[in-house]
């Protein structure tokens, strides 16, 4: 009984005490931080960010926080993988102006009774809310990010889902004026674009499953994946799609890009996994930006008790 | 080339060579090696690594191709440079990176033949380095000494498989180094051949004359 505690506690990721890994002095800040959002529960959120994108009004939903202190918005704004802006950590900061998020729309269609196509300012219209979640990147990194945005059930319930719909397919715009790096290179590939990723609809209908369209209080950086984008935080980062133009529900497992480009590395499911290693490196560890020592990665990325049982009985080392 | 030219240009390849340690060391004080600092740390060590190693390794064709006699005293000392990052590299793959978790390293180097390779290379370097002086040379004997040395193009190949075998699909930047590695060996392997046929050649000319007529004692 005591190791299956043990245990729970390690799915979700409590069982490294908080000011352990934190400077105690973010520890404090996050604190503060805490207080000061619990106290404004409705007002524009506590966390400001050191840009000049627009704020975002967002309800801090204290059902989604964590005890990890938060990775700086320049760390998050600076480091991404987002191949569209180019294959460097650093291209898409560098590229981002490129891409103009206005006029934008996202269709939402396939096996739905009401496929609907939304503009951007409606989607803003959701019930939008703060949650900080933890990314794990498959690259074994990871970070800790305050986005706003609303769970993709709501969107989802609003097309109303037909009966055969086992799976959600996310498109992400293809553009190559907007996006330099989907213009063919020297050596003539990439990833084949459209970038597209997938869900199975009961982890689509997960309440952590968040349609995202901002980060520390402000409008999401192109970087990001502006406008409008999923993160799913038990999934390695390449999962969570950017820029999306297009959802839709289908029956079969939808193809996705990494799956394609690398089928032996990147799996559909591609759930955080500290025992399922990648081909090339392992995934038992990751360095959590910006720290210095690695730590343990956890099982679904610490989300273990909230979506383990999506997967009961199913071998994840063959659906990794 | 004048004796003031080659001191300027060995200059010029100390500074070079150890620019990319300093921009390092100022990056680090100064907290601005991207969000992942010992990744960038650990990659920027192996690319400087690789980038000397086939900068000593393109010595050697310089000369065949341009008859020039300068290139082949800085073979040695960009050796030396490239094995000084790769051991930095590996240091702080161990230090920093992995933070001395043996085992979970040692699993890695078994597991994960990018990092069999990189080994591999390293520890073939080791002797080249040990027997680079003047000395070394002389005690092993020529002849000895340019075979065991000739492990520095299986260190060459095993580096870029090395770059090669990380590199996440379209990432296009290792395939400039197979070039560049495929050129340098054609160069060596053309002047081989062109050797040998020439050894031939002369050989099968030397028969083609076939023994000298005897001058006729009765012209």
């Amino acid at each position: 009984m005591l190791i299956k505690r043990d245990q729970d506690r390690k799915l979700r990721g409590e069982d490294i005490p908080a000011s352990e890994i934190t400077a105690e002095r973010l520890y404090l800040d996050r604190r503060a931080f805490i207080a000061g959002a619990a106290a404004l529960a409705l007002a524009p959120s506590g966390v400001r960010a050191e840009s000049h994108l627009a704020p975002l009004k967002a309800t801090k939903n204290q059902a989604f926080t964590l005890p990890d202190a938060l990775t700086s918005y320049k760390n998050i704004t600076s480091y991404n993988n987002f191949y569209e802006f180019g294959t460097n950590k650093d291209d898409p900061e560098r590229l981002q102006a490129s891409l103009k998020t206005r006029p934008w729309t996202v269709k939402v269609e396939g096996l739905c009774a009401k496929p609907t196509t939304f503009d951007i300012e409606e989607l803003l219209k959701f019930a939008l809310e703060e949650r900080v979640y933890r990314l794990r990147c498959v690259e074994a990194w990871s970070m800790v990010i305050p986005w706003i945005g609303f769970p993709l059930k709501d969107l989802l319930k609003r097309v109303e889902p037909t009966g055969q719909a086992k799976y959600v397919e996310f498109t992400t715009l293809v553009n190559p004026a907007m996006f330099p790096g989907q213009k063919r290179g020297f050596f003539g590939f990439s990833l084949d674009w459209p970038y597209t990723e997938g869900l199975r609809l009961d982890e689509a209908m997960h309440p952590l499953t968040l349609m995202t369209v901002g980060l520390y209080g402000q409008v999401l950086p192109n970087q990001n994946g502006a406008p409008f984008r999923v993160v799913v935080p038990w999934k390695y980062g390449f999962k969570s799609a950017k820029s999306l133009v297009k959802i839709r529900l289908t029956a079969d497992e939808p193809k996705t890009a990494w799956n394609k480009a690398a089928p032996s590395e990147y799996g559909f499911y591609s759930n955080v996994n500290p025992q399922v290693d990648h081909p090339r490196w392992s995934q038992a560890t990751e360095r959590r930006i910006p720290e210095v020592r690695r730590r343990e990665t956890l099982m679904f990325n610490g989300y273990g008790d909230q979506v383990a049982s999506m997967y009961t009985g199913m071998d994840l080392k063959k659906f990794y | 080339m004048s004796s003031r030219g080659r001191v300027v240009l060995k200059a010029a390849v100390w500074v070079a060579s150890l620019w990319p340690l300093g921009v390092l060391v100022r990056g680090w004080l100064a907290d601005d090696l991207t969000a992942n600092p010992i990744d960038y740390i650990t990659r920027t060590l192996g690319l400087t690594a690789l980038v000397l190693l086939l900068a000593s390794l393109g010595m050697t064709p310089l000369r065949i191709l341009f008859r020039w006699s300068w290139p082949i005293q800085f073979r040695r000392l960009l050796g030396l440079l490239a094995f000084f990052y790769i051991c930095v590299h590996f240091s702080v793959w161990i230090g920093l990176d992995h933070f001395f978790a043996w085992k979970r390293m040692g699993q890695d180097v078994l597991k994960r033949p990018f990092i069999t390779v990189g080994v591999l290379a390293l520890v073939l370097l080791i002797p080249l380095a040990v027997t680079s002086t003047q000395g070394m040379i002389k005690r092993l004997g020529g002849a000895r000494w340019r075979l065991l040395h000739r492990l520095v193009y299986v260190a060459g190949v095993l580096g870029v498989l090395h770059f090669l075998w990380l590199a996440k699909k379209g990432r296009t930047t290792p395939y400039y180094y197979v070039i560049v590695l495929g050129a340098l060996l054609a160069v060596r392997l053309w002047d081989w051949g062109r050797r040998r046929v020439g050894r031939m050649g002369f050989e099968a000319k030397d028969e083609s004359r076939g023994p000298t007529p005897r001058p006729s004692s009765s012209a």
